[in-house]
């Protein structure tokens, strides 16, 4: 194929306002137009959302997996770090 | 059925063992596999071939209903064609997207369709020739897809899966409009009940091989169960079809196409006829009633689209030239 490729775009919807934009899938689009509006035809067709962001594939920047414990273990061991940590006498009752 | 697109597929692999365990037992533990996460070649080769196997039967299985479109009998039946199209259109989108996760290209994906390298589901070879073909290939083909789709939104894969949960949510509309197109014909005229029994005459028989042959010893469908692409045999899905499908062939009244048909009291299930294979790898050779004729109206279609894919993006280029050259004079 010569024709050119497409650009790949990832596709985020808020389902209410309120809640966060959640990734939904991805779409090929020349622009970033385009992308919102087949981004709404593919994804929303069902009242999925209030809200569609797009953002070029290209420019997400991802944590590679082999850092996976670098990035995420140093929080497993901060157990100090939830509120659950702290024991307060039932007598004082919700803090 | 889409188990279909692992048919000859080779899951080979060649990583170490200490590898190939440790990834096995991330899987063991029903940990889902994100795109970029070490995986096993064969791993990422199966998924690409079964995802965009079933991407491509999402995309050709809009031609035989597409048909339909003109001659719907209402308004409201033409409107939920429609939308039921442009579901499988939006269905293999997910799936094409889906697949490139694991990184292969939509282009690539679709130049191996458009050569014939890829294949896609045997059933969308048939031709749908009356209004209640549309009612049974609703009620039938999209029944039997249903039954993989549920089992396959818990494939190991993140990406396969998610994709599956939405389609799922979507899909029960399709068998729902299906069979209501045949129980207003079951409760019609003479002639329109017997449209109806001959749909089903014809659409039982390929929505039985949808789910594929009984695999017996295959070392890639093994394989395929062990990595958790797929969670069920295809003769277990059959009979979990069959057995769903059978009581609401009785409700409409019309009667299943196999004369071995019957209740086995011990396995609370129904045994069936001998499938004819011969025709299933017939079809899946190339050589079904409409093989050719999707495939040309497919690679038409691509051919007669190019022009709007080069002017969206023309058009994008320009537009960001006009962006730039005024930010430049604003400044």
């Amino acid at each position: 194929m010569t024709e050119a490729a497409t650009p790949l775009w990832e596709v985020f919807i808020r389902a209410r306002n309120g809640l966060s934009h959640k990734h939904a899938g991805s779409i090929h689009a020349a622009d970033a137009e385009l992308a919102l509006q087949a981004a709404r035809d593919v994804y929303t067709r069902r009242g999925e959302g209030q809200s569609v962001w797009v953002v070029r594939s290209s420019d997400i920047v991802a944590s590679d997996p082999v850092d996976k414990d670098m990035m995420f273990e140093p929080a497993e061991s901060k157990i100090y770090r939830h509120p659950t940590f702290y024991e307060i006498p039932e007598d004082v009752g919700n803090m | 059925m889409y188990s279909q697109g692992l048919i000859g597929a080779d899951g080979k692999t060649d990583e170490d063992e200490a590898f190939l365990a440790a990834f096995q037992e991330r899987i063991d533990a029903e940990q889902k596999i994100e795109p970029n996460d070490p995986m096993p070649e064969g791993y990422r080769k199966t998924l690409i071939r079964q995802i965009s196997q079933h991407a491509h039967s999402e995309i050709i299985g809009m031609q035989p209903e597409g048909n339909w479109i003109t001659r719907a009998p209402s308004l409201r039946r033409k409107a939920a064609l429609l939308a039921k199209i442009q579901d499988e259109g939006g269905h293999g989108l997910y799936l094409y997207s889906a697949a490139e996760t694991l990184g292969v290209s939509r282009e690539e994906m679709t130049e191996q369709l458009l050569s014939g390298a890829a294949k896609y589901s045997s059933i969308f070879n048939y031709p749908a020739l009356t209004w209640a073909d549309i009612g049974a290939i609703g009620w039938l083909v999209d029944g039997a897809a249903i039954m993989n789709q549920i089992a396959l939104c818990r494939c190991s894969y993140g990406p396969y899966a998610r994709a599956m949960i939405r389609i799922c949510k979507e899909e029960s509309f399709h068998q729902r409009q299906g069979y209501e197109i045949l129980i207003t014909l079951c409760n019609g005229s003479d002639e329109q009940k017997e449209m109806a029994q001959d749909a089903l005459n014809r659409f039982w028989w390929p929505s039985l091989m949808m789910f594929g042959p009984s695999e017996g010893e295959s070392v890639h469908s093994q394989q395929s169960m062990l990595w958790k692409i797929k969670r069920f045999s295809n003769d277990d899905l059959r009979d979990k079809f069959i057995n769903a499908t059978v009581p609401q062939a009785e409700f409409l009244g019309l009667k299943v196409p196999d004369p071995e048909l019957k209740w086995d009291e011990k396995k609370q299930g129904y045994d069936h006829g001998d499938i004819d294979w011969d025709e299933f790898w017939r079809v899946v050779k190339g050589d079904g009633p409409c093989n050719r004729e999707r495939m040309r109206t497919r690679r038409k279609v691509e051919r007669e689209g190019a022009w709007v894919r080069e002017a969206a993006l023309a058009y994008a280029e320009k537009r960001a030239a006009r962006e730039a050259a005024a930010r430049v004079a604003a400044e």
